[in-house]
């Protein structure tokens, strides 16, 4: 069974002197019964959906089902292109491949729920941009997934990772989360590092309410992801400086939960607050619709 | 504590854009198709809450229309489900209603097949691609398919329950869960077997051929990807 808390994660990963990925693969390989290689070519096969869900709407402007959004991806895509960025090439591209696994989503094509279809667009943006940048190996993006899975477990089973439970900061607050640990250990940070960054992902997101316009997984949700994206990316070098989180992992993913809990049910996934209550939200869910 | 597999976490592998109002539709519907047997003239899906209220905006109609079809939930086909339908003579109709006391996010399939019979199937989309079916032709059952699941109707005479279990001893297969609902005493009675191991054609046969048996569905579960 996999640990319970952060803290069991660092002892554990001391005591067999192993990564987060690494004691992510072993725990699942002996819950499940199938051997590691079955386990992490299955995750493979994850990555490689997320891989072209990241690189479609890149390419060409994808639509949503509904109408509301799309050619965002595309635009940051192009827009990258003029070199006169501020944040520079390898943030709005790590912009735009998160809101092309949005939109693709949206367009009813593939994707991995990571660790939800609204926040599916972080961790592949993140894990993909770092390993361009980083000149990893598709083995090691393998490997980052892992490390951002065995997060999502901890925070899965002490808090949620549904919006409808915990607003936005439990779906997009915990992809980022659990992104940025990723980010730490492929780029060669200790278990206590992932955790720190995982940590500091979801302070800077806390209370974030889920509030989609017309209930679709469109508006805001998409440009969160974006945001999660940067923040997953930013908060990695911030640890890696030697930054630490103050409060840590465990305290933090229950400070969420409380915060979740006490959202009231208009910030959760239900259209009935946020941007959702709002005069454009209203309209643009009629023009969705109808009456 | 909650258990949960690193792919619940990382994952379904889906179509979008929502994993309880177009996965779980998908899986629902396949799951109907299955136990109705196939050959389907006609399909009414009896939307009920947020189904019924936001079915449009996720694609769940094209969804539900893709699992009669046997689509899988991550089959980039789905977005396509009416014209396949339509390819394949099977017409349907979407019908918002209220069916009472339920999960928010239930459909009820009422399928119409060539030969003129009717089955009825209720299920609701739990959450995360998950789903709970809960009504077959009128008999209360509980199954969300997630390990391999037998679903029988039999006579309700003794010894059948026993029959059936022999054929998975044989075999070296496990039942997990098991429940038998008796729907006339002495007449008829519906089991749902739940495996830890998946059933092979060479099982469900085996299960077909015991006499007190007047109909045999089985549901693998849908793997990733495949």
């Amino acid at each position: 069974m996999f640990v319970n808390s952060g803290k069991e994660l660092i002892n554990i990963c001391k005591e067999k002197k192993i990564t987060i990925w690494q004691y992510t693969l072993q725990s699942e390989s002996k819950d499940s019964g199938l051997n590691e290689k079955d386990v992490f070519e299955r995750m493979r096969n994850s990555f490689k959906v997320m891989e072209a869900s990241a690189e479609e709407a890149l390419h060409k402007e994808v639509k949503s089902y509904s109408g509301l959004i799309g050619g965002n991806a595309f635009k940051l895509n192009k827009y990258v292109q003029n070199k006169k960025t501020l944040t520079g090439e390898f943030m709005v591209k790590a912009m735009a491949r998160a809101l092309s696994c949005s939109e693709v989503n949206a367009a009813m094509g593939r994707i991995v729920a990571a660790p939800t279809a609204g926040s599916c667009g972080i961790v592949p943006a993140t894990i993909i941009s770092a390993g361009e940048k980083l000149n990893l190996s598709e083995d090691d993006m393998v490997k980052g997934l892992l490390t951002a899975t065995g997060i999502g477990m901890i925070i899965a089973k002490n808090a949620t990772v549904s919006g409808a439970e915990g607003g936005c900061q439990a779906e997009c607050g915990s992809a980022a989360a659990m992104a940025s640990a990723a980010v730490v250990e492929m780029m060669g940070g200790c278990v206590s590092q992932a955790l720190d960054a995982a940590a500091i992902v979801i302070k800077n997101i806390l209370g974030l309410v889920c509030d989609p316009v017309a209930g679709l997984v469109e508006i805001p949700c998409a440009k969160r992801n974006a945001s999660g994206t940067v923040s997953a990316l930013t908060t990695a070098d911030m640890v890696l400086s030697g930054v630490h989180s103050y409060i840590p992992f465990d305290d933090v993913v229950s400070a969420m939960y409380e915060v979740g809990k006490s959202l009231p049910c208009s910030l959760r996934e239900t259209a009935l607050g946020g941007v959702a209550a709002t005069p454009t939200g209203a309209a643009l869910q009629k023009q969705v619709f109808g009456e | 504590m909650k258990n949960y597999s690193i792919f619940d976490i990382m994952g379904p592998i889906m179509v979008g854009p929502s994993s309880s109002h177009t996965a779980g539709a998908a899986r629902l519907a396949k799951t109907a198709r299955i136990i109705s047997g196939g050959n389907i003239e006609k399909v009414k899906f009896l939307l009920h809450g947020s189904f019924a209220k936001t079915y449009k905006g996720h694609g769940t109609d094209k969804a539900l229309v893709a699992g009669i079809l046997l689509l899988d939930p991550w089959d980039e086909r789905l977005k396509n489900s009416f014209e396949l339908a339509k390819e394949e003579g099977i017409s349907f109709e979407f019908i918002e209603t209220d069916l009472g006391n339920v999960h928010p996010n239930t459909v009820k399939f009422m399928i119409i097949k060539k030969d003129g019979s009717t089955s009825e199937i209720t299920g609701s989309s739990i959450g995360g691609g998950n789903i709970l079916i809960f009504d077959i032709n009128g008999t209360s059952v509980e199954f969300t398919g997630n390990n391999p699941t037998i679903i029988t109707k039999h006579k309700d005479v003794p010894g059948v329950i026993w029959q059936i279990t022999k054929v998975l001893f044989e075999k070296n297969i496990n039942i997990a869960n098991m429940k038998v609902y008796q729907k006339k005493k002495g007449i008829e009675a519906t089991m749902v077997i739940e495996t830890d191991a998946p059933l092979s054609n060479e099982v469900i046969q085996a299960i077909k051929s015991i006499s007190l048996i007047d109909d045999v569905k089985i549901i693998n579960p849908m793997t990733e990807g495949e």
